[in-house]
């Protein structure tokens, strides 16, 4: 035991040391020498003290509510003065919650709609990427640009022709409304998926895919050898926006998923729908329950999220 | 390989199979850009200058060009401009706290030399909570009766507030600073994160030049952190101007859906949702697409004018 545990002290010495080196290249506006001399040292102790607490208080603060209100009976929830704890734990709110809020339905339509809509994107825009940085087919470059242009148009504008044409599909008239293909589709219409894939395949070497087709491999069979194998960070990262993408939009699913029976509606619509006729404590758990999925997918995937949010946000 | 022509080489044929199979990968991407956004685009304009009209005889609805009827009845709405108005509202407060505090909370992080993962995950933490879940948790918070931010004022010996209930709407209004502080809490993660990658890409170098000429950390900041993230903070600016001049659910929410006593909080986009979805049925799906247009051409302006800029600056 004892070996165990130095060991791992100096597993961590070493690491805190490469850290530390690391630190001295990426530095910030205060030299680590002068923070290590007496008096600054106390300083940033208390500077780093108070950081942590009121970073944990502003951000933890809220969730603690989140969830603990949830426990409170309907008469405590709406005392006032308002209790900082559940003086009695009624942990039957969570139930009557889950039942009169339709947690359940909606938790199963928001993870379909989730999948669905991660797979299309998947498909269809590594396929298409794939055509313009690889096949580039005459006109390519011209229908790259066009969607890049999408992007300039401001997904709000565009709710109430997208409806319409949703409501009825231009030449074949189907209605989509209330189908799940209602989110999957234009979500495939996503321009940043296009440029994010399609900036890394442009650089993977021809010589490989060439090497792949002297082999006599098809383009598809390039693609789902070589290709997808050594895109799996940037598929990491559509896949975990489109995802989060949709657990989190509102108007959209608001507009062609609400007023059926039973609910067709995303969790984040549908414990708005329901907020104005339920108790304010059942509101609360409702929400503490829709906030759980998500929380538990950032704690898993909190290194892809936040390193893929940086490789989107550096763009350009 | 017959039937090529003789002595032709292959190369027509090719370029053929390669097109088709471009193509091929190609099609599900392109119908859906073509039908859920290209047509949609092109709809927008021509739906914002025709109307519906009943005809006299049959009494059969028909659409029919009406030129730029639908935009004179939305520049008559005093709604319309009640909307603008707070949307820039609000657009300038989320610009003083959503952009100033991510950037400074960043130069913060980046000082530190512990807790940087602890820290990191705390300020992206609500950016993954689904938005109706936050909104609602503080449209508690706001109640003037039970709520906890009225308790806090009141433990603090403050004059407790309306919050978004507040009425008036004189500029810089307390119920649009509640939708603000909302809306940073929720949304500054995602900024927060992407300042500090640009801070750590900041060469330690300069600073050490700098330490050596004797300069203050005001000085430093001024002149070697603004400058080197300029690129960063400009292009954030520009995103965040066109993102929060969109703004929707906050103030959907925090005022259930609007109505009432919405109309100091009500944005552009609520009110284009409130035209299409809300009024009086699908005759005003035209005055919608017209509003659209409008906003449409505001947020060309700002990011043309911001590509205008950054091209005389380079």
């Amino acid at each position: 035991m004892a070996s165990l545990s130095t060991s791992l002290r100096t597993a961590r010495q070493q690491r805190r040391q490469v850290r530390a080196q690391g630190a001295v290249q990426a530095r910030g506006l205060i030299s680590n020498a002068q923070l290590n001399r007496g008096s600054s040292r106390i300083i940033y102790r208390i500077v780093l003290t108070a950081v942590i607490v009121i970073a944990t208080l502003v951000f933890i603060g809220p969730l603690y509510f989140l969830f603990s209100d949830g426990l409170k009976s309907t008469q405590e929830a709406i005392s006032s003065p308002p209790t900082i704890y559940p003086h009695h734990v009624h942990f039957s709110t969570y139930t009557k919650a889950w039942s009169f809020m339709q947690v359940g339905i909606l938790l199963k339509n928001t993870l379909y709609y989730a999948i669905g809509a991660l797979l299309f994107q998947l498909v269809f825009d590594v396929a298409a990427a794939y055509a313009l940085s690889k096949l580039r087919p005459v006109l390519g470059n011209i229908i790259f640009a066009m969607m890049l242009a999408t992007l300039m148009i401001p997904a709000a504008v565009l709710v109430v022709p997208q409806y319409l044409t949703v409501a009825s599909l231009p030449i074949v008239n189907f209605h989509l409304l209330g189908t799940p293909e209602a989110i999957w589709l234009p979500s495939v219409a996503n321009a940043f998926n296009i440029f994010l894939l399609k900036r890394f395949f442009d650089s993977i070497p021809g010589d490989l895919l060439a090497a792949a087709a002297i082999d006599g491999a098809s383009p598809l069979r390039t693609l789902w050898k070589i290709v997808i194998p050594i895109s799996r960070p940037i598929l990491g990262v559509v896949a975990i926006f489109s995802f989060v993408g949709v657990w989190k939009d509102f108007l959209w699913p608001l507009l062609v998923e609400s007023n059926f029976t039973p609910t067709r509606e995303t969790l984040n619509v549908g414990i708005y729908e329901l907020s104005g006729s339920a108790p304010q404590n059942l509101v609360i758990a409702a929400s503490a329950m829709a906030a759980i999925p998500t929380l538990i997918f950032f704690l898993f995937f909190q290194r892809n999220i936040m390193s893929g949010l940086t490789a989107g946000g550096l763009r350009g | 390989m017959s039937g090529t022509g003789g002595r032709r080489p292959g190369f027509p044929r090719q370029a053929i199979k390669r097109n088709f199979t471009g193509y091929g990968f190609l099609i599900g991407a392109v119908l859906c850009f073509a039908i859920f956004s290209w047509y949609p685009m092109v709809r927008e304009f021509l739906m914002s200058f025709q109307g519906r009209k009943i005809d006299a005889s049959t009494g059969v609805p028909y659409t029919t060009w009406v030129g730029f009827q639908n935009y004179s009845r939305i520049f008559h709405d005093p709604t319309f401009w009640t909307a603008w108005r707070n949307t820039a509202e609000f657009t300038v407060l989320a610009l003083i706290f959503g952009f100033a505090v991510p950037f400074f909370v960043a130069i913060l992080l980046n000082e530190l030399r512990h807790a940087k993962g602890y820290l990191r995950v705390l300020v992206y933490l609500p950016v993954m909570l689904p938005p109706a879940s936050a909104l609602l948790l503080f449209s508690y918070f706001y109640d003037p009766a039970y709520g906890l931010f009225n308790e806090v004022l009141h433990w603090l010996h403050l004059p407790t507030s309306q919050w978004v209930l507040t009425p008036g709407t004189g500029f810089f209004s307390i119920a649009m600073l509640s939708v603000v502080i909302a809306s940073t809490w929720m949304n500054m993660g995602g900024a927060t994160l992407i300042y500090l990658a640009a801070l750590q890409n900041i060469p330690g170098e300069l600073y050490e030049a700098a330490e050596l000429d004797g300069a203050t950390i005001w000085r430093k900041i001024r002149h070697i952190t603004i400058p080197q993230t300029k690129l960063i903070l400009s292009m954030l600016l520009m995103l965040q101007i066109v993102a929060t001049m969109q703004m929707f659910i906050e103030s959907f929410i925090l005022t259930s859906g609007g109505g009432g006593n919405s109309d100091n909080v009500e944005s552009v986009v609520m009110l284009i949702y409130q035209y299409a979805f809300e009024l009086s049925g699908a005759s005003n799906f035209n005055s919608a697409a017209a509003l659209g247009v409008v906003l449409m051409l505001v947020l060309a302006t700002f990011s043309g004018g911001y590509l205008y800029i950054t091209r005389e600056r380079t």
